[in-house]
């Protein structure tokens, strides 16, 4: 069975018991993500402390990789500063990209931790789009936040994005 | 609603099937082939697309090979051929459903059909020639679609709302997987100009009293679009019967080629419909001032048309009518009634749908308890059962029922026994992944 490769038990222990679940206060940002070839979906919110990530909250429903890279991104991006949190980001991307090449996922396992699990997903082309969900969420909330600290305060910050709100 | 054939503790039971399975899936080679490291091919995917027959591909080979030229264009030989053949795919196609050639227009798909009528009415509200404003839809006016509707027949129709200003109002469904017909009568009313409804569900698989709704269309002086994308392929349909204006379906989904569909329309109501697409070969006269337009079924196929895939269709056509379509329809719901018991024998399996095979087609969605149906698809595929997971492209269906999405097996004329067992093994193997998994994997 090729699955294991895929389904690590790091990323089904973050499936059954996710870190951060739970929408909290307060937050600059709100973004709601879906991966409408099959109704994925994240509801992710940015609280920033400067430009650091003090906080992201979510909820979502999906399959276990979309639940799992999203519990896996909390822990790897809570206390960093956004443009570290991106490049972790844009490292993962890499991740995802590299067709089950096992020397690409060795160079990135410093930088994404837990996250180097889903290294078996670059392998599922259909399966790219559950992971990086998360993490667009993420690029697109830390945007939106970034945004709303340094423009003037405004009513309400909450913004849905990523195409049909289900 | 009761013809449920199970006994507890009996287990399935295996009606003889009226298809020769194992003839027919030495027609098709690509079941031969084997995925993910040796396992067998089990597809169990034809209602997102089917496999080709090798009479199919021959067909489209032979045209290549021996008269291809651009149909209705040119007066050379070849010309001449390409275009005999190209209008006696159409009369082919046609007679499946009990239509004259004229009534047949050829298009990408059953959603470029579904389009097509949608802008034929918004572009009627602006015509010049007079002729052509009679099913003019405007501010008003109603259409009228159901929850169960794939996206094709759905976004369309909110489209053409948009544009118009008309309204949409749709019928509902019921817990057990069918129609609300309840309100019909109030839904369907003087001010609707169309109803569009799909024949069979493409994920709950449930067959619709067409009869019904066609009397009521009739009532109220609306057209009746029906969406026969998942009937066509699998069930005698014959339009003098239907009650509809329009049938639209696809090729791919009846072992057909890609990029050919079918909108069949009452002659009186296409030749009063203002073109959707122009260019090329849809023309009577062109002045620089203006154009005219041909009579139907031409006047709604612009340029060139995908001649070697109207062929490949027509040569499925034959090779359905040869086995039968009415044993094609009892092949498929002896499958699924196999099926329904199979999986009512799982603990944690849900059927989304009705749960017999009455009024009831060879698509069958589920959910399995705890576990995510992309989850469920990735375990079936490992062990090489190919099924679609996912919303199926008519989204306000899962979310009627509640679900996020739905693992679902559809079943065709090389479908056997043997596919449905390796389902309900590959299901079971999902649970046994996902439940023990955390002890397991490594």
């Amino acid at each position: 069975m090729q699955l294991q490769s895929m389904y690590q038990e790091i990323i089904l222990d973050h499936y059954r018991n996710p870190h951060g679940r739970g929408l909290r206060e307060p937050f600059e940002a709100e973004v709601h993500h879906v991966n409408p070839t099959c109704g994925d979906e994240v509801t992710l919110r940015v609280h920033l402390d400067g430009d650091t990530l003090a906080d992201i909250s979510y909820e979502g429903m999906g399959c276990s990789i979309s639940q799992a890279s999203v519990s896996a991104m909390y822990d790897l991006v809570i206390g960093k500063p956004v443009p570290e949190a991106l490049e972790t980001g844009e490292h993962f991307m890499t991740l995802m990209q590299s067709k089950g090449d096992a020397s690409v996922a060795e160079k990135l396992e410093d930088e994404l931790e837990d996250a180097i699990a889903f290294a078996g997903v670059s392998k599922y082309p259909a399966r790219i789009k559950c992971a990086l969900m998360s993490w667009m969420a993420l690029k697109d909330a830390s945007a939106r936040a970034l945004a709303a600290s340094t423009a003037v305060p405004t009513t309400h910050p909450t913004t849905p994005a990523g195409g049909d709100k289900a | 609603m009761t013809q449920t054939v199970s006994r507890p503790g009996a287990g399935a039971q295996k009606a003889p099937l009226p298809l020769d399975v194992e003839a027919i899936r030495a027609d098709f080679p690509i079941l031969s082939r084997t995925v993910r490291d040796g396992k067998r091919l089990v597809y169990l995917d034809s209602g997102a697309t089917s496999q080709k027959p090798l009479s199919v591909l021959d067909a489209e080979r032979d045209f290549y090979l021996t008269c291809n030229a651009a149909p209705h264009r040119g007066a050379h030989q070849l010309a001449e051929e390409a275009t005999g053949r190209y209008e006696a795919a159409r009369a082919t196609i046609g007679a499946f459903i009990g239509a004259p050639a004229e009534e047949v227009v050829f298009t990408r798909n059953t959603t470029e059909a579904i389009n097509l009528v949608a802008y034929a009415l918004s572009n009627a509200a602006t015509a010049k020639e007079p002729e052509f404003r009679r099913y003019a839809v405007g501010q008003g006016d109603e259409i009228v679609v159901t929850e169960m509707e794939h996206h094709a027949n759905l976004v369309p129709w909110q489209q053409l709302c948009e544009r118009t200003g008309a309204t949409l109002r749709w019928l509902g469904l019921t817990d057990d997987g069918r129609l609300d017909l309840s309100d019909l009568g109030t839904v369907v009313n003087e001010r609707t100009r169309l109803v569009a409804v799909t024949q069979q569900s493409n994920i709950l698989g449930t067959i619709n009293p067409l009869g019904d709704i066609s009397a009521r269309a009739r009532e109220v002086g609306a057209l009746l679009l029906v969406d026969g994308a998942q009937s066509v392929p699998h069930q005698p349909v014959d339009v003098t019967t239907l009650g509809a204006d329009f049938l639209v379906f696809s090729g791919h989904k009846m072992l057909g080629p890609t990029g050919v569909g079918v909108l069949w329309g009452r002659y009186e109501v296409l030749d009063a419909l203002p073109p959707f697409l122009t260019g090329g070969s849809m023309i009577e006269v062109v002045r620089m001032e203006g154009s005219t337009f041909m009579p139907p079924p031409q006047r709604f196929e612009a340029g060139v048309p995908m001649t070697a895939q109207v062929i490949g269709l027509a040569a499925a056509v034959e090779y359905l009518q040869q086995l039968g379509m009415e044993r094609v329809q009892a092949h498929e719901e002896a499958l699924t009634a196999y099926a329904l018991e199979k999986l009512a024998e799982i603990p944690g399996v849900t059927v989304i749908g009705p749960p017999d095979t009455v009024a009831r087609g060879g698509a069958v969605s589920f959910t399995v308890e705890g576990v995510h149906p992309h989850d469920v698809g990735q375990v079936l595929d490992d062990l090489g059962v190919e099924v679609r997971v996912g919303h199926h492209c008519a989204w306000p269906v899962v979310r009627r029922y509640g679900v996020p999405a739905t693992t679902r097996a559809t079943f065709y004329v090389h479908t056997g026994y043997d596919d449905i067992d390796a389902l309900a093994d590959a299901v079971r193997e999902a649970q046994r992944f996902f439940g023990v998994a955390q002890g397991e994997v490594s």
